[in-house]
């Protein structure tokens, strides 16, 4: 995972598994959030720790992005176009991402889901990643 | 506690004016407003307005008088006029107030509208790597809705349709041409299943309202419109906004379920008694989700309605009579205002080419936005009890 440049690396836990979002989850209600944050939404308390969120998922739901968008945007064209959804990860939250699959007629409600990271901008360095979900193959 | 009643509405055209700033949209319609009620803005004991990119509201004295009125200013989204005219509802039904004005008046540059992550909270990968674009919110939030309820997405493509024909009919609407729902549909597609004339523009344009206690009203017009309820909400933990970069498993009502349902409770009237209803359309999806979250219909009833034309002007229930949001434009402080100004030309008989038959004597306004509010009002031409 060091070799790749990630656009937030505050976003990204190193597990055995691979890479993996951290999120929040609330020692008193159980409520999760991403990205970390100390108050929980839910019960209003503080008692916020550090949690490892799930690599897989279905899909909830999804959409393209059909005009080039305007800044803060900060992708490259090679990249585009894009598509963006909300992942569903049992137990923990919905949480929203790219996609890798741009063709909404390959997309479907429900659909098994596992995380990657995509490039999404180049600088002189090269590319600079970020999440995504792409269609998991068992 | 005493009642408020609406005596005077003015209105500076919607869409695009080349050359007169949102400022002076504003004055135009202030002055519409007081002399629809007859009266000068010297008689005006409180003022409440904003604009969202158009200037402050309480500069708009030196141009209509300096009469040192107090003149708040409210800022909240899409909700600006709604905020406005709760303002005014209060300070008129404490008794603190008799008589004062709601003014809400915006222009937008063109395209979409941008947003800095960091104002709403959020780090700036968010904005980086293209999430933080509100088209695309719609897009996921009907995607998701239309899967829920087994709803078919040409529906869309007919709301869209009937914005545009009730816009041509519709002398003050920005966009004045039919376009069938074959054309909507065919149009570019912006975020799935949402294509370019499902959304509504951001634009321009002004309105403004003169509020008094109900008992007064007969003093400035012979046929008032009483504001039975004003209420304004927030999200609730599990609601789906935008800007969200993760949400609850928990599912919650949308804030418009709550203030639409507190609305009608203060007003003591049920959905169903709704004459004319005017519903957040920043995009046909928002009708499509508003009619059944404000109470007007059940979910997933919403297809047969508008299919069988149940919702155009002569149908059992008319939705966006003046082409809402989508032949308006977005001009975000004044939306709200547009609303009511719509249903009280509607209850008062003053609609013209667009007017509701059978003589329609309750109205409901809705506007939602971002970061998930939402304001509702009931109008009736009777004195509520």
């Amino acid at each position: 995972m060091s070799a790749v440049r990630f656009v937030d690396p505050s976003l990204l836990a190193d597990t055995a598994e691979g890479p993996a979002l951290w999120g929040s989850r609330c020692r008193d209600c159980g409520a999760h959030t991403f990205p970390r944050q100390g108050g929980c939404p839910r019960c209003t308390g503080s008692g916020m720790e550090d949690v490892v969120l799930s690599r897989t998922g279905t899909l909830w739901s999804f959409t393209t992005q059909g005009f080039r968008a305007k800044p803060p945007y900060t992708g490259s064209p090679a990249y585009e176009p894009y598509a963006v959804g909300y992942v569903e990860l049992p137990g923990q939250l919905i949480v929203e991402t790219r996609l890798v699959e741009t063709d909404p007629d390959r997309l479907e409600i429900g659909m098994p889901v596992e995380l990657a990271l995509v490039p999404f901008r180049d600088d002189e360095q090269g590319p600079v990643h970020t999440f995504a979900f792409v269609r998991r193959t068992p | 506690m005493s009642g408020v009643a609406i005596v005077g509405i003015g209105m500076h055209r919607f869409g695009r004016t080349e050359g007169v700033s949102g400022r002076s949209q504003a004055v135009h319609a202030a002055r519409q407003a007081l002399d629809d009620a007859g009266l000068r803005f010297s008689d005006m004991q409180f003022g409440f307005g904003g604009s969202y990119s158009a200037g402050d509201a309480d500069t708009l004295v030196s141009e209509l008088g300096l009469t040192g009125l107090p003149f708040v200013n409210v800022a909240n989204g899409c909700a600006t006029g709604g905020s406005a005219l709760i303002a005014a509802d209060a300070a008129i039904r404490s008794g603190t107030h008799d008589l004062g004005i709601v003014i809400g008046f915006d222009k937008h540059p063109r395209g979409a509208f941008d947003a800095d992550p960091a104002e709403h909270g959020i780090g700036s990968w968010y904005g980086e790597t293209g999430m933080m674009v509100t088209t695309q919110f719609f897009g996921m939030k009907i995607q998701r809705y239309l899967h829920d309820h087994d709803l078919k997405p040409g529906v869309l493509a007919e709301i869209a349709a009937k914005a545009f024909r009730n816009g041509a009919r519709n002398p003050m609407a920005w966009r004045r041409k039919e376009m069938t729902a074959d054309e909507v549909a065919a149009a570019p597609m912006i975020s799935h299943p949402l294509t370019q004339y499902m959304y509504c523009s951001p634009g321009e344009g002004a309105v403004a309202l003169v509020l008094c206690r109900a008992e007064d009203a007969h003093r400035y017009t012979d046929r008032p419109v009483y504001l039975a309820a004003a209420t304004f909400r927030s999200r609730r933990y599990g609601s789906f906004e935008v800007y969200s970069p993760w949400l609850a498993l928990d599912r919650a009502p949308s804030p418009s379920v709550d203030a639409a349902a507190a609305a009608f409770a203060a007003a003591g009237i049920a959905p169903s008694d709704v004459d004319v209803a005017q519903i957040q359309d920043t995009e046909s999806g928002a009708e499509l989700m508003h009619m059944a979250e404000t109470g007007l219909c059940e979910h997933g009833e919403q297809e047969d309605l508008i299919l069988s034309g149940g919702t155009a002007i002569e149908g059992r229930l008319p939705v966006n009579t003046d082409g809402g949001c989508l032949a308006n434009g977005e001009p975000i402080g004044a939306s709200g205002l547009r609303q009511v100004h719509e249903n009280v030309l509607q209850l008062r008989g003053d609609a013209g080419e667009h007017q509701v038959p059978g003589d329609p004597r309750v109205g409901f306004t809705h506007v939602y936005g971002a970061p998930g509010i939402s304001a509702c009002t009931v109008l009736t031409r009777e004195e509520p009890s």
